[in-house]
């Protein structure tokens, strides 16, 4: 194929050049071969975000924005094309960032190894065009506290969202002064060059390929170019976000001789409502899923927040998620619920499967190896009672214990059709059939849940592992009807 | 202290500085052992072959397959080692094991021209493993008496008596859970023999004297030969203490061999699988109370899972055993300590050191009994405070108990507890899914180490012809501010503005024979060091600075730069000033010293291991908190709303550092109590005994998301130490078990689910399943899995008591005290 210029990327206004760089090598790593050791690996597993630096990205209308993304995940040849800051392009000892010297002079740094880290996300965030000031910001309201948001879900009085930097782990601080540092921080002067509106940075970056001695990271310009790949290189692996095969690559030792980017394919992009149904485009990322979406599938909008991390929801797609065909990935129950089918597109065409016909076992699917996920169909009209239950150690970025989705349609006060996806309580997600037909065409009313509840708790073969017991998972499964019904009555907030 | 100058109100300590290297944190720039590799061209890497069993003998080691992989240069095995292939310093962690005592030990070291080189030589070399079974819990240790060590006993008053004439004894067993440390980096060294022929190990460690000691021992080179320098750690936590030495003679090992540098890097899974973590303990305990819920005794049998080696099993054994008490006077006391083998990594320092296991005991006992006592929580635990004249267990009298009063009456008030427990209520009342509790726990630490010898601590100050000062001391700097402390001490001791002293990185061939920077007595140990450096020079400049002035030189006064006369006569002297560089610029002149090395050794110790009895810490830190936490009856899940904290730092040294430090401690203590969860294999599957929860994927530590959402942090004033440095106390790890309230609330707020008064039994650490398993039980529901029921009547269920014969801690750091002949 046709590679065009030699690969490079802009890294702190410098242009480097990619070329000689293995598909296996790291974004992070290849930094900091080039002495940007700023970026550190904490996990190479995307949980800590160490390795978090700033990459330009599409704003979905025409410019760009900054993505804070792990670094330890993508392979350094896609970032070809791309513009790239990090710490040590943000500011320098004797010229801070806003943001570096909120975070020192507020002690947001001990051992400082996160720092770079947290720096590159709250740069992200700090440069977000549409942050605004609010009114209050959080713990400023009077009276009951349990009227008030709990602080790490409330925008600071600079409109500062601190779940930005809640993909980054600090180990030293307790995390106050670095809350403190980013709710103190005002907005980007005029003339701040990383703030300017970007069309002219690098939005879309065009085919790459990228050699280096064990192999070729290549990124082709359309489905079509995309397929043809697949056919040739049948041990090509497909990445888009690369956030699960990073992980394979630097923990388990996964290599690959060829890569194929597919997260820039503009057949794969789509986000469209017809009348019957939502498309979803598989190369969207979890973050331009949320922003696209708006709040229209209020059962995503409660994924989003629960989904890993805000970094690895910069680059995460959600045909990725649905392609690793993980047990415990959260997208699946949510999507079971709401009835997608998944569109798959291979050399003979496309095909609609739906998704509870598309996990066959543990990660694996109907997918053959020469099809690409091109989107997902959610039908329309969405059922009015949704919920997505999350059950796991620790709220932000965890992995479920047990994730449950609920779709229901109440009609005149009667469950005309339930829906119900439930994820880690078997090989792969399931859909709860037994516990929908114990809801359909019965009175929406408690005993009709509790009975139903009864009957969710034996779904599936749950079992034992470092994240919960068989039976709590049991119990938890029971609990998700009970409390969804109970929060539609309370009206209590809804518990993350 | 004596000559030290009294600071005036402006002086450099006590101001709330930032970090010193908060600039190059937050550009990036800041460096740490693994950058430099790039700085070294020609660096070879290194990567271990970890044995996939828990405990099996190595038949065969075949490492030709190795070598023949591409950039493979050499692998490192048993027979490389010129001297004692031993990374301890009690000859029980053999380097190149012949017998695999954990799951993914380091069997063998394969050095590469890229790491790729290394990991793929790895994969390559060819083990024959004979399994063996496995002790992989500490119950199967106690099952099968698997013990290493000594087994203190620490015993006062006539604890049967207690027990027997008792209103109330209750028996029960309480587990707390080990603690991964998770420093965001991790292990890492790098070697290279320099152009002298000396060693020199860059080093993430906590105490780079007892690496070089170690690194000297395997190479069979004296320590003179060796340098270990530590530039910063990305977080050590007790960590890096004695784990980073093997690793670090592994690359001292190979560079020697190979003549080029040798990097070696744990990848977070290397790190969690090889090396140790906080020790988890079970506690079989009973205890008795009086007819108002006076504490009457404690007889309770602590066993710790040590894992494999001994590391420092034994003094974190003394310190749990010491911190029994926390705050509560406990007028007859027998705490038995032992420490089981079991196979998995050698279980080592963290944060508290045994003290927040011990504290746990007492913590827990307190707050499973009071329901059944009638007492509130709260209450039950004031009304056991010590008071003036009350001794600890093992003898020493408890010096400023008022101070604890005072922490846990101002916590009380300026959190407004009173009015917020009413609210609490008034909640509950009305949230049938949510609970809220609010509760109060003290923390009572001591402070030096437990050993008396390891209280000493150097320093090394240069001032240079132009007045610039150059410290060094025996300190490591891990994120806990030292090097901003001992900055402010140089300076204030200096007289001195702070842009003139400068500190450079730890190194042994600057101060030698350090202790680890460890047990919060970094700022006490070196910044005796340093102020004993500084008093020196300034005790030489003092008559340069007299003739100069023509004063007194007890009248000279070196302030902010300025060196001028005072106290003598108002006649117009005090214009007369010269400028701290024109001080040093005569004083070499002079021919006098402007170099001096510091010394300091805390005085007043003693401390008898064999009869656990003596007076082993310089004083204690005091702090309370109050914790409020909600509770979702439906998960388990829980969050801390509010924090209210006042916590004994003396007299600051640095606020910024110290505020940080105890809200840093707490978080982390609540991430051990509420979150963060160590499982192993304990199938008699193939992974027996591998760590189930390896990774940052699967262990999960505190995030934003666990910061409570209101949070404030005071020091107590008027706190004052007399005989510490400027009148401060430790802070890096008492404040850590203040996380108990946290703890103490889930509980509580478990049991506002059920009838008024329920007692809960609570696992360890809470999380969600563990709090859903409590609010089950408060439901009416049984005692949560794994947990054993409170047994209540006398004489009650009496914990094992090791025989007469057995071993005592022997360590080799006492041997300045006389110990007593046999039978004494």
């Amino acid at each position: 194929m046709e590679t065009g210029t030699a690969p490079q990327v802009t890294v702190n206004s410098e242009v480097l050049d990619l070329e000689g760089t293995d598909p296996c090598t790291n974004a992070l790593d290849w930094l900091r071969s080039r002495g940007l050791t700023g970026a550190k690996e904490g996990c190479a597993e995307g949980e800590c975000g160490a390795c978090a630096v700033m990459v330009a990205r599409p704003d979905g209308v025409g410019g760009t924005h900054w993505a804070a993304v792990n670094a330890c995940l993508a392979p350094a040849g896609s970032l070809a094309g791309r513009e790239v800051v990090t710490a040590e392009g943000l500011g320098a000892p004797d010229r801070l960032h806003p943001v570096q010297a909120e975070m020192a002079v507020r002690g947001g740094s001990q051992c400082g190894y996160c720092t770079p880290g947290f720096v590159c996300s709250m740069a992200a965030e700090y440069y977000r065009a549409d942050r605004r000031a609010t009114a209050a910001g959080p713990g400023t309201g009077a009276g009951d506290a349990a009227a008030r948001p709990h602080a790490h879900e409330a925008p600071g009085p600079n409109g500062f969202d601190l779940v930005a930097i809640s993909g980054n782990l600090c180990r030293c601080t307790g995390y106050r002064p670095i809350r403190d540092a980013a709710f103190a921080l005002g907005f980007p002067a005029e003339d701040d060059p990383l703030a300017t509106p970007a069309e002219d940075r690098p939005s879309t970056p065009a085919r790459a390929r990228v050699d280096g001695p064990a192999g070729s990271y290549v990124r082709p310009a359309d489905l079509a170019e995309a397929l043809q790949l697949v056919g040739q290189h049948p041990d090509a692996v497909l990445v888009a976000g690369s956030t699960d095969w990073g992980v394979d690559v630097n923990l388990r030792g996964s290599r690959a001789p060829f890569v194929i980017g597919i997260d820039r394919l503009p057949e794969l992009r789509a986000l469209e409502r017809t009348p019957d149904h939502l498309e979803i485009g598989a190369a969207l990322t979890l973050a331009e899923l949320e922003r696209g979406l708006a709040g229209s599938v209020p059962l995503l909008s409660a994924v989003f927040p629960q989904f890993a991390s805000p970094l690895v929801r910069n680059t995460a797609t959600v045909g990725g998620n649905l392609a690793t065909g993980s047990p415990i990935g959260d997208l699946a129950p949510a999507l079971l619920a709401l009835e997608a089918s998944v569109v798959l597109e291979g050399p003979a065409g496309s095909r609609v499967v739906p998704l509870d016909a598309y996990f066959t076992g543990y990660r694996r699917s109907v997918r053959r190896p020469d099809e690409l996920i091109r989107s997902l169909r959610v039908p329309l009209p969405l059922g009015r009672v949704s919920a997505f239950h999350k059950v796991a150690k620790r709220r932000f970025d965890d992995i479920s214990s047990v994730a449950v989705g609920i779709s229901l349609h109440v009609e005149d006060g009667v469950v005309a059709r339930a829906r119900i996806g439930v994820g880690g309580v078997a090989a792969t997600p399931l859909r709860a059939t037994a516990t929908e037909a114990a809801l359909q065409g019965r009175p929406w009313t408690e005993r009709t849940v509790r009975a139903a509840a009864a009957v969710l708790r034996e779904e599936g073969t749950p079992i034992d592992d470092h994240r919960a017991s068989a039976a709590y998972r049991r119990a938890m499964l029971a609990a998700s009807l009970v409390r969804l019904w109970a929060e539609g009555e309370t009206a209590e907030t809804v518990h993350a | 202290m004596s000559g030290v100058p009294t600071p005036s109100d402006d002086r450099v300590v006590g101001r709330p500085l930032p970090h010193e290297s908060a600039a190059l944190h937050v550009t990036g720039t800041a460096l740490y052992t693994d950058d430099l590799v790039a700085r070294m061209p020609g660096a070879l890497h290194a990567h271990p072959v970890q044995a996939p069993h828990a405990h099996a003998l190595v038949r065969h080691l075949d490492v030709t397959p190795a070598l023949a992989v591409p950039g493979v240069v050499r692998v490192l095995t048993g027979g490389d080692v010129p001297g004692v292939g031993d990374a301890g310093v009690k000859g029980d962690e053999p380097l190149f094991p012949a017998e695999v005592m954990f799951h993914g030990q380091a069997v063998c070291w394969v050095l590469g021209e890229t790491l790729e080189a290394a990991r793929l030589g790895a994969l390559a070399v060819e083990v024959a493993y004979e399994p063996l079974p496995a002790v992989v819990t500490v119950r199967e240790a106690i099952e099968a008496q698997s013990y290493q060590g000594g087994m203190p006993r620490l015993e006062r008053g006539d604890v049967e008596s207690a027990f027997a004439g008792a209103a109330h004894v209750y028996s029960g067993v309480t587990e707390s859970a080990g603690q991964e440390h998770f420093y965001l980096e991790t292990h890492c060294a790098l070697a290279h023999v320099d152009e002298n022929g000396q060693v020199v190990v860059q080093s993430s460690t906590q105490h780079p004297s007892e690496t070089q000691e170690i690194v000297a021992h395997v190479l069979g080179v004296p320590s003179h030969a060796v340098t270990v320098q530590c530039l910063r750690m990305g977080g050590g936590f007790g960590g890096k203490e004695m784990q980073p030495h093997g690793l670090a003679a592994v690359a001292a090992l190979g560079a020697t061999l190979t003549g080029r540098p040798v990097r070696l890097r744990l990848s977070r899974a290397q790190d969690m699988s090889m090396t140790g973590k906080r020790h988890a303990f079970h506690t079989r305990w009973r205890v008795a109370f009086d007819g108002d819920g006076h504490l009457l005794a404690l007889d309770a049998t602590l066993t710790s899972d040590g894992g494999w080696s001994l590391d420092l099993s034994e003094p974190v054994m003394t310190r749990a055993l010491c911190h029994v008490d926390n705050a509560y006077w406990i007028p007859a006391v027998r705490v038995n300590g032992r420490v089981a083998r079991t196979h998995k990594t050698s279980q080592t320092a963290f944060r508290g050191f045994g003290g927040p296991q011990g504290m746990l005991v007492i913590e827990d006992v307190l707050g499973r009994c009071a329901p059944r006592l009638g007492l509130d929580p709260a209450e039950l635990r004031r009304r056991n405070f010590y008071r003036e004249g009350q001794s600890t267990p093992y003898g020493q009298v408890v010096r400023h108990p008022d101070r604890a009063v005072t922490c846990w009456e101002q916590v009380l008030e300026t959190g407004e507890v009173a009015r917020r427990l009413e609210e609490v209520a008034q909640f509950n009342a009305t949230h049938e899914h949510t609970k809220r509790a609010i509760a109060t726990t003290p923390v009572k630490f001591g402070i030096a180490f437990n050993f008396t010898a390891f209280n000493q601590g150097g320093a090394l100050v240069h001032v240079y012809k132009d007045g610039s000062v150059l410290v060094n001391h025996g300190g490591t700097e891990m994120g806990q501010g030292l090097h901003t402390k001992m900055l402010q001490v140089a300076a204030t001791a200096l007289g001195v503005p702070l842009d003139v002293v400068r500190l450079a990185p730890t190194r042994t061939d600057k101060v030698p024979n350090t202790s680890a920077t460890a047990a919060s007595s970094g700022a006490d140990l070196n910044g005796g060091a340093v102020l004993n450096a500084c008093t020196q020079i300034l005790d030489r400049l003092r008559p340069v600075a007299a003739g100069l002035l023509g004063c007194a030189a007890g009248d000279v006064v070196v302030h902010d730069g300025r060196v001028r006369a005072d106290g003598g006569a108002d006649d117009g002297a005090e214009d007369a000033s010269l400028t701290w560089a024109e001080l040093v610029s005569a004083a070499y002149v002079q021919r006098v010293q402007l170099f001096a090395a510091g010394f300091h050794r805390t005085e007043g110790l003693h401390w008898d291991s064999s009869t656990m009895q003596g007076s082993p810490f310089k004083y204690f830190s005091y702090g309370a908190a109050a914790a409020e936490v909600e509770v979702d009856g439906f998960t388990g899940a829980h969050r801390v709303l509010r924090v209210d904290i006042v916590h004994d730092v003396g007299d600051s040294l640095s606020p910024l550092v110290d505020i940080g430090q105890v809200e840093g401690a707490f978080v982390q203590g609540a991430g051990w109590l509420t979150l963060e969860d160590l499982r192993w294999d304990e199938t008699d599957g193939p992974q027996r005994g591998r760590l189930t929860t390896g990774s940052a994927s699967t262990y999960k530590l505190p995030s934003l998301s666990e910061l409570p959402d209101d949070f404030r942090v005071a020091l107590l004033q008027r706190a004052h130490e007399d005989g510490a440095v400027y009148g401060s106390k430790a802070v890096g790890e008492p404040p850590l078990m203040l996380a108990f309230s946290v703890r103490e609330a889930l509980r509580q707020a478990a049991a506002a689910f059920g009838p008024e008064g329920v007692a809960v039994d609570l696992a360890c650490p809470a999380t969600p399943e563990a709090v859903y398993w409590a609010v089950e039980q408060a439901r009416g529901g049984s005692v949560p899995p794994g947990l054993e029921a409170v047994v209540e009547g006398a004489p009650g269920v009496v914990p094992d008591q090791p025989g007469p014969a057995a071993p005592p801690i022997e360590p080799a750091s006492e041997e300045l005290v006389p110990r007593p002949g046999p039978g004494a």
